[in-house]
């Protein structure tokens, strides 16, 4: 699928494919027909996260160039996962770069004017995955971390993305280190079309990890272990909608892991609480809380789609991916997207 | 508004009543990241808060900038939890002595807007949508009667101040079905280094301190919830509904 590449101005008129999973049946609409599509007692659940600027240029001991991709943020004991990436840049596709030295654990990496971070261990699964320590913490790491670092960037697309390029519209905590794409076109005047419309509106919060590092072996293991947080209001909100009859739609995949995660730690019940998941979703998993999904579209064979399993045939998803690729939608982080509503006619 | 463990961003907190807020909020148990141009002066005032047994963080950079705007929203979210307090108060008057319009430079128009009107709403920008997501917040405007009465030489501030007042009420109407609520504040001619910059022969006594504006500020912050959505409010004018 051509990937879009660049982030569009109008984020209404993208493409949404709705697929109805009992039927196999898929229409071709746009965003801005989301209101029409969900109905009054559903809830949209979407990732607060905020996209942290995660891509620090650095330098080894032995003065060599080294990017540093931050995979998860760290959770207050000052340790951050992180990916080390070879020379090349933005422009190279991540498989395509040479790797990078190997850098054993007390390596002291350099980055910007003045700021450090020493390995603090290697994955026996691949030395590209460790676990770093900076040299400051608090006010001073955050400063820095927004002042050296730039978001993680895409070599499909035509310029390279600033920091404002990488936001959903309510974003707050900078948990993630690439954006939550599916939320991307969620602009304000559709959620208060659909608040208007009837349908509900609740957060989890899920630090989204990397989408590539670039090695076989590490790519893998993605999506590596995520931190997230669900709280109160959004049990309460999914607990009403159960009550009333209404879908609970999850507006992407880091929501999907979230929610499900938290349900298969606390024996199949969504509970308050942060925690660190590593659920992987695939087509036998059962879902105890979403619905529906509204996210990107994803080629048949990477995880994502294994995902996508979990709420529509296979075969039907197959499917729509192929009409979609030949109608001319546009995949990756600023594609068009997907609405997959289980078990409920949304098509007329 | 129970300002008990509420994460809170507070813009020009090096100085004069954005300083003073911090202090007052951060006793009454508010989590407060404060902002400021000057690392030094803002770490003096965070350290002042700290030493106090309040919890404040800062973060040095120029609401002025387009590119400060997530360092500030994201560093202060990940220091104090979700912003459910934002409070507009840095401002700039651009050149001193101040200049009449025609004496005044493009470029330093320009920046006064970039400062005090262009700012905040990027700012909020950044921050309101998380609060509109979670039904609840509260941004404030801090203003002057500059916006209000037309002074001579107040050109370039008195502008910045009148727009200011209508981005908060428009906010309001747009986001205030969701739960997020505006407040205007004016907390009128207080004895700061600005007011000095601004009228260097004003009889300082007859000021009011910002550590008084800040209490007072507090009062209004406690009432909130009744006070309509996109008012503007005379700080020392005001009473709290009977």
């Amino acid at each position: 699928m051509t990937p879009a590449t660049r982030p569009p101005d109008r984020a209404l008129d993208e493409r949404l494919l709705v697929v109805e999973p009992g039927s196999g049946r898929f229409e071709d609409r746009r965003i801005r027909d989301l209101p029409r599509l969900l109905r009054r007692g559903d809830l949209l659940v979407v990732n607060d996260a905020a996209t942290l600027p995660a891509s620090l240029q650095g330098t080894t001991s032995a003065l060599e160039p080294i990017e540093v991709r931050l995979a998860r943020v760290e959770d207050g004991n000052g340790e951050w996962t992180a990916a080390l990436l070879g020379r090349g840049d933005w422009r190279m596709r991540t498989e395509d770069r040479p790797p990078p030295p190997f850098l054993p654990a007390g390596e002291v990496l350099r980055f910007g004017e003045d700021l450090a971070a020493t390995i603090g261990s290697v994955s026996p699964v691949s030395p590209r995955l460790v676990t770093l320590a900076f040299d400051r913490k608090g006010d001073a790491l955050w400063e820095a971390l927004y002042r050296w670092a730039r978001p993680v960037q895409y070599s499909y697309l035509e310029a390279s993305v600033s920091t404002w390029d990488v936001q959903t519209s309510y974003g707050s905590r900078p948990w993630a280190v690439e954006l939550p794409s599916a939320g991307r076109p969620l602009n304000w005047e559709l959620l208060v079309a659909l608040q208007r419309h009837g349908v509900g509106l609740a957060s989890i919060t899920h630090g989204a990890g990397l989408s590539s590092i670039g090695d076989a072996a590490a790519d893998a293991l993605l999506p590596l272990p995520e931190r997230f947080e669900v709280p109160v209001a959004a049990v309460e909100a999914v607990e009403e909608t159960r009550r009333r009859g209404g879908r609970v739609v999850a507006v992407g995949t880091s929501v999907v892991r979230a929610l499900e995660g938290s349900a298969s730690s606390n024996r199949g019940r969504l509970t308050p609480g942060a925690g660190v998941t590593d659920v992987r979703i695939h087509g036998h998993s059962p879902l105890r809380v979403a619905d529906g999904l509204l996210t990107g579209l994803h080629e048949p064979g990477t995880s994502h789609f294994a995902l996508t399993i979990a709420f529509a045939p296979e075969d039907t998803l197959t499917d729509a991916f192929r009409h979609a690729e030949a109608a001319g939608y546009l995949g990756h982080e600023f594609g068009d997207e997907m609405l997959i509503l289980r078990d409920e006619a949304a098509l007329g | 508004m129970e300002v008990r463990g509420l994460g809170m961003l507070i813009t020009g907190g090096s100085r004069g009543l954005g300083a003073a807020l911090g202090r007052t909020l951060a006793r009454r148990g508010g989590r407060v990241a404060l902002v400021a141009r000057g690392a030094r002066d803002l770490e003096a005032v965070v350290d002042e808060i700290r030493a106090a047994g309040g919890e404040a963080h800062g973060i040095a950079a120029d609401v002025g900038n387009k590119n400060d705007v997530y360092p500030i929203a994201g560093a202060a979210a990940a220091l104090v939890g979700p912003i459910d307090l934002l409070i507009h108060n840095a401002s700039s008057l651009g050149p001193t002595p101040l200049p009449f319009l025609l004496d005044t430079a493009c470029e330093d128009f320009e920046k006064v807007l970039a400062t005090n009107l262009v700012g905040p709403f990027r700012l909020s920008k950044a921050i309101a949508g998380s609060m509109a997501l979670r039904g609840r917040g509260l941004v404030v405007h801090i203003t002057s009667d500059a916006g209000v009465v037309p002074y001579a030489h107040w050109g370039a501030y008195g502008v910045s101040k009148a727009a200011l007042d209508q981005l908060g009420r428009i906010w309001a109407e747009e986001l205030g079905d969701a739960g997020v609520r505006f407040l205007t504040i004016d907390p009128g001619e207080m004895d700061t280094a600005m007011h000095a910059a601004a009228m260097p022969d004003a009889e300082r006594s007859a000021l009011t301190r910002p550590e008084d504006a800040a209490a007072r500020i507090a009062e209004i912050l406690a009432s909130a919830e009744t006070i309509e959505n996109g008012s503007r409010i005379d700080a020392f004018a005001w009473r709290p509904a009977a």
